[in-house]
């Protein structure tokens, strides 16, 4: 990407909450430059960007003041690209609906994944994936009513949910191999199953997460890092 | 005709907040508080989270405060906007919104449990969030800018809790020297009318939160 791009992103490949940024980037087809941060060594631009947390993703439109959190630079972006391909749909209710469930899936789903992870023992483990499975049947309903009959939680086409429970497939997958169980299945959550296949192989996506070994080495950090 | 129905508690920052919105919009609403052992209307209309506040609109049931105040926002849009048109201020409203639910009042609460030693150690870093706060007001009166908005709304709990908490707690965090703006602010948060007609009695939260000294939420 040029050096001249309008949009700077801060992130780091692994991370989901960067990922979801750029598949609406992609989405949108928006230009963008990707700064590669070093979470071990944040740099300055990061630090200044991001002082009250210090996390990424970071969006610079324009040399403009610096947005953060990746649920709000998704709404900045589609409010100011809103012509090309929408995320959130117009309707108020609908709007609640998706942003409700997105802070469900950010503070109650995604949480559990790091509580697998940090639980020691097979029968910790059990206890936190009979969690995993409640919730998982519980977007299937999700899916089911969101989607009305259609590909998407967004419908005919990716929206928000899409976006935030999709960039995170990649996690799933290595979770799932590593535990050798599966989140969603054919008998639990039969629509959410296809849903994964389908969005998996989204061009917008493939180019906006990153590959298994770089997965494998952030998880190697976190198991040292945050035990 | 619209039928706009909220479910609380009391006292509830949350749901205040809303209250705040309708009342700003002159939105005609009907409020049922429900007791936090008896919650049998709230555990209908949210079931994830099980608690309030909960809107209710023709009989549609929208939860979690900042979702509900984005979603009145939205659907009653020509009177008094509470978030900007503008989506950088937008962003940074949500930003800060977020912030201080996830950040500040759960350190000012926390400040408040705490007690001795406990207490000291923790004055440092609430001090240092609601540092961030002020820097929030610049030179407007309120946090949205020139007239109150969303981000005033959603800190609207330390205008209107702040001092009952320290009537109870016996010690004070928002001294006007160090907090010169957010003290003004609070005053002219509270001289608001819509603001002001629904302000909570102070007596009753310095009386609820003396009661339930462990359990600030009541």
């Amino acid at each position: 990407m040029g050096k001249s791009c309008e949009i700077k992103l801060l992130g780091t490949a692994p991370s989901h909450f960067v990922n979801r940024v750029q598949f609406v980037l992609n989405l949108k087809s928006i230009e963008y430059e990707f700064i590669d941060e070093n979470l071990n060594c944040k740099s300055e631009l990061l630090l200044t960007s991001n002082p009250v947390h210090k996390k990424v993703p970071v969006l610079i439109h324009a040399n403009k003041p610096p947005i953060l959190e990746s649920l709000i630079i998704i709404e900045y972006l589609d409010e100011v690209y809103h012509d090309i391909h929408p995320i959130l749909p117009s309707d108020p209710l609908e709007r609640a609906h998706n942003r409700f469930w997105a802070n469900y899936i950010d503070t109650k789903y995604f949480p559990l994944f790091e509580e697998l992870r940090r639980t020691p023992g097979i029968e910790g483990k059990k206890e936190v994936k009979k969690q995993l499975d409640e919730a998982s049947e519980l977007l299937e309903e999700v899916f089911v009513k969101s989607s009305n009959g259609k590909a998407y939680f967004g419908g005919d086409d990716v929206g928000y949910i899409d976006v935030v429970l999709g960039c995170f497939l990649a996690w799933i997958k290595f979770v799932e191999k590593l535990n050798k169980f599966k989140i969603f299945d054919e008998v639990r959550t039969p629509k959410l199953l296809e849903w994964t296949n389908r969005i998996w192989s989204h061009e917008a996506l493939k180019d906006a997460i990153c590959g298994s070994e770089a997965l494998t080495n952030h998880y190697a950090m976190l198991q040292i890092k945050k035990p | 005709m619209e039928k706009v129905k909220l479910l609380g508690t009391w006292p509830n920052p949350f749901v205040q907040r809303v209250v705040w919105a309708l009342k700003l919009k002159g939105i005609e609403y009907e409020i049922i508080y429900e007791d936090r052992a008896n919650k049998s209307e709230l555990l209908k209309y949210n079931p994830i989270y099980k608690n309030a506040p909960v809107l209710v609109h023709n009989d549609i049931p929208i939860c979690d405060s900042l979702v509900i105040l984005e979603y009145i926002d939205e659907t009653w849009k020509d009177a008094s906007p509470l978030l900007p048109q503008d989506p950088l201020l937008k962003a940074n409203e949500r930003f800060w919104a977020k912030y201080g639910d996830e950040q500040v009042l759960s350190a000012v609460y926390g400040y408040y449990r705490k007690q001795g030693k406990d207490q000291e150690e923790a004055r440092e870093t609430t001090l240092a969030h609601l540092k961030c706060v002020e820097q929030l007001l610049n030179e407007n009166n309120f946090m949205s800018g020139e007239r109150v908005g969303f981000l005033d709304l959603a800190f609207g709990w330390l205008a209107d809790y702040s001092r009952p908490l320290e009537m109870v707690g016996g010690v004070k965090l928002l001294d006007e020297d160090s907090f010169p703006k957010l003290c003004a602010w609070r005053d002219n948060f509270l001289k608001i009318p819509s603001i002001n007609g629904s302000w909570p009695d102070q007596e009753n939260l310095i009386a609820r939160f003396q009661k339930s000294k462990q359990s600030l939420f009541g």
